[in-house]
């Protein structure tokens, strides 16, 4: 039977059908709901991690304990995950081990797009690059039995566009789920110098086992179509390619590292002109020009942002000289097709044409063949919802005029007008440390700087930044916002919400006793929506000469059950104070003047009448 | 239907175009083609703009409509469908429901909501049908039910049998709301006739 799957989806049938039995994370978009999906297959040991790093080496514990395992997160995880990552390439697994990194081209939700294909050589993994849902399934169990029989875990690094993109997939019935037995193996699981060398030596040679596999691998094929060109790709862009250019011949890389090198070269054989067509770094195009074979790619392709159809098949065909030069400005081009493409960018006819006749069409371009111009639409950003915990916190710390040291999270936000209030947004947990770092280089800013965090973002690589905050004589503060989940990747839970991922109840990270242990012995709580107390408290704790942390309780407006009455605005002053929030439940009546609140979005969080001079915002009916 | 068929759901976090693009796909599948869907999370949830691309046809490679190229656009909001009608191929056909969600930047003030959108499209757009698909839902009871509304509406312009609609709106939708839906789909599906703007 087939169904309908995301890359995510299918990528968590795959884990089920082909026996994992452990599977970690930490959310992270887009990868988030592999190990969501995980959970619904009750067979399957599965759950949230604090970090990556954790889950990485939850993960090499379960593969050295013998069970098949698959790690997940999005390609800055990685980055996290690192360290046991490239040590556990030199100790192996036992059971399969496979870590799933899904990157983020065109950053639809992400703070950088770095190509995370350039890890598999770098830690010497193996790598696997599915082009959509069905293979996505598929190259789980190539993954699995490639890390058994080879010895290494093995990277299956997908995109946004395989992770949230669904085709269809022929569902399969499990397999059993057996963990070999454990076997004491200090000399391949210690990882002392003398015992690494060894197995610096074993990657050797499983390199070049591995090299011989990924030129017979299946997954690694040639489409031999017409000779006059070929293009060499992996991924989603194999699909743009397949309809770009649909007599083209085809080198499909499934397995990108090692690369299969015998069959590239005969393929760069085969045909007259050589393209490799790939979304971000010149990574395979590197690798086969060093080769010494001569080859076209981020010369007429962009190295960042998402690829198209229309940008591929408009920037080969100037190339083959069938119309025009290739844009001068590819880069801008790919800008343009990733969010709202300009009408250049729509090099085909409207007609459904193969590709012969559309190189004809775009010769001639008539009015048809062009896409309009798009209109000059306001911008719509993603807000904080009403009724959020964080959004008074921000509208203080503005106030205030705190050098704000952001993290990643739904808080983020704050960044946005009208709220404006962050100064710095790094990655992961680098507020607190970061603001180490600013207090050190320049103490004047000490009495003015606040850190902001979240729960999940603090458990994940606050804590440490905090400690150091403490053991290096910092003195500035930390607002961790509390709101009880893991909010911006969807509601994940984490160890400070009372549930594990399968359902069960699990103790709860105390904040303030954590903050104590560290040494801070400045510890406050406050409701966020109390705006005089919240600033109050930051006043008094920004002015102390030592480390505090400010600890704002209030779980996210989308997962309590909201009995409040919405408010309503009566006798208007039309002062728009309380815009200066930016609810999205209140909106100014240019006609009469007044603020106007939208009853159906309005949580009655107050916030807004706590701003109000006139008083004129109220429950209703009161 | 032609070799191929791009239709494009756009509109703002919260309005349903996510079962709105099941009930789509579930019926792309039992006319037994191949089917892609593509859309973009993140940070959609917090009233951002939201695309879903949906891809019909014989075999379908990649899941991207490219700008110019989508037969038929279903504007949740009015003013989505407006930043996205460029997507729209010459011929093609839009739906928009005559629905009004002020983005932010509208409500505190710094920019203003087009005036004349329905206009503007109209003057690009020869098909374009122009639905009050809230007040309809509203009508039946949900406004929640919009969403629906304008599957039937997007219904009635495809060339596909209305069992198949009925069967994929039973198999998609929770048995306690489906009653509703179906009298929401209904509404929709009927609504074009005469009335197309």
């Amino acid at each position: 039977m087939k169904t309908l799957l995301t890359g995510n989806e299918a990528i968590a049938r795959g884990a089920y059908e082909y026996g994992v039995s452990v599977a970690a994370a930490y959310p992270g978009t887009p990868s988030t709901e592999i190990l969501e999906n995980i959970a619904k297959y009750p067979e399957i040991y599965c759950q949230w991690s604090p970090n990556e790093k954790v889950a990485m080496e939850v993960g090499i514990g379960a593969a050295i304990a013998g069970a098949r395992t698959i790690v997940t997160m999005k390609h800055v995880g990685v980055n996290v995950a690192a360290d046991p990552l490239f040590t556990a390439a030199y100790t192996g697994v036992r059971g399969g081990l496979v870590l799933v990194s899904a990157d983020d081209p065109g950053m639809h939700s992400s703070q950088n797009e770095q190509d995370n294909r350039n890890y598999a050589p770098f830690a010497k993994i193996p790598m696997l690059e599915p082009s959509d849902s069905q293979e996505a399934k598929d190259m789980v169990k190539l993954a699995l039995d490639m890390s058994e029989r080879f010895d290494t875990p093995v990277l299956l690094r997908i995109t946004t566009r395989i992770a949230h993109s669904q085709s269809l997939v022929e569902l399969g019935e499990p397999m059993e789920r057996a963990v070999e037995p454990y076997k004491k193996d200090a000399k391949k699981y210690v990882m002392i110098p003398a015992y690494a060398r060894t197995r610096r030596l074993f990657i050797e040679e499983r390199d070049k086992q591995l090299a011989d596999f990924s030129e017979t691998v299946e997954v690694n094929r040639v489409e031999m179509r017409d000779p006059s060109f070929g293009i060499v790709t992996s991924g989603v862009s194999y699909q743009y390619v397949r309809e770009a250019f649909p007599d083209a011949s085809v080198l499909r890389l499934g397995m990108t590292h090692p690369l299969p090198k015998e069959k590239i070269a005969d393929f760069a054989e085969a045909v007259d002109v050589l393209f490799v067509v790939e979304e971000l770094d010149p990574y395979l195009e590197d690798r086969i020009r060093a080769m010494g074979i001569e080859v076209i790619g981020k010369s007429i392709l962009p190295a960042y942002g998402e690829l198209s159809v229309n940008l591929v098949k408009k920037q080969i065909l100037a190339v083959l000289g069938v119309i025009g030069e290739p844009g001068e400005d590819a880069s801008g081009e790919a800008a343009a097709a990733s969010d709202s493409d300009s009408a250049e960018d729509s090099g085909a006819c409207g007609c459904d044409c193969a590709c012969d006749e559309a190189a004809a069409c775009a010769t001639q371009p008539g009015e048809s063949s062009r896409a309009a111009e798009p209109f000059d639409a306001p911008i719509r950003p993603p807000v904080m919802c009403p009724g959020c915990p964080h959004r008074g916190v921000f509208y203080i710390l503005r106030e205030l005029r705190l050098v704000v040291s952001g993290d990643i999270g739904c808080y983020t936000l704050g960044t946005m007008a009208p709220l404006e209030a962050m100064d710095t947004c790094i990655c992961m947990g680098a507020s607190i440390s970061g603001a180490l770092g600013m207090e050190k280089a320049n103490p004047d800013l000490a009495r003015r700087l606040v850190s902001v965090i979240g729960d999940s973002t603090f458990l994940h690589s606050g804590v440490t930044g905090l400690m150091d905050i403490v053991y290096n004589g910092g003195t500035s503060t930390v607002l961790i916002l509390d709101n009880s989940i893991t909010a911006m990747t969807g509601h994940q839970h984490n160890p400070s919400t009372g549930q594990t991922l399968m359902g069960k109840e699990a103790p709860v990270v105390d904040f303030v006793a954590l903050a104590k242990a560290l040494g801070v012995k400045r510890v406050v709580e406050v409701d966020p929506l109390d705006l005089d107390r919240v600033k109050a408290v930051l006043k008094e704790e920004v002015a102390a000469p030592e480390p505090s942390v400010i600890i704002t309780r209030r779980p996210c407006a989308l997962i309590v059950k909201n009995t409040e009455k919405a408010l309503e605005c009566v006798g208007c002053k039309g002062c728009k104070a309380c815009l200066r929030i930016g609810c999205p439940a209140l909106s100014f009546d240019k006609a009469t003047r007044k603020v106007v609140v939208n009853s159906a979005l309005c949580t009655g969080c107050g916030l807004c009448a706590q701003l109000c001079m006139f008083d004129a915002l109220r429950k209703a009916g009161e | 239907m032609k070799t191929g068929m791009n239709i494009l759901l756009v509109g703002v976090g919260g309005q349903g175009t996510i079962l709105a693009s099941k009930i789509l796909s579930h019926v792309a599948l039992a006319q037994g083609w191949d089917v892609k869907m593509s859309e973009i999370h993140g940070m959609a949830q917090r009233g951002g703009s939201v695309v879903t691309q949906v891809r019909l046809g014989e075999k379908v490679y990649s899941p991207i409509i490219e700008p110019g190229e989508a037969d038929i656009i279903v504007g949740f909001e009015k003013l989505e469908a407006y930043r996205w009608t460029h997507m729209l191929r010459p011929g093609g056909t839009m739906i928009v429901n005559d629905q009004k969600i002020e983005p932010l930047p509208v409500l505190i003030g710094a920019a203003a909501y087009p005036e004349g959108i329905i206009e503007a499209i109209g003057e690009r757009v020869n098909s374009l049908t122009v639905v009050p698909a809230l007040d309809l839902a509203a009508k039946l009871g949900n406004p929640k039910a919009a969403n629906v509304v304008l599957m039937g509406v997007l219904a009635s312009v495809m060339d596909i049998a209305r069992e198949t609609w009925d069967a994929a709106l039973a198999a998609r939708v929770p048995a306690r709301f489906l009653e509703l839906n179906q009298r929401a789909f209904a509404a929709g599906f009927d609504y074009r006739d005469g009335k197309e703007a």
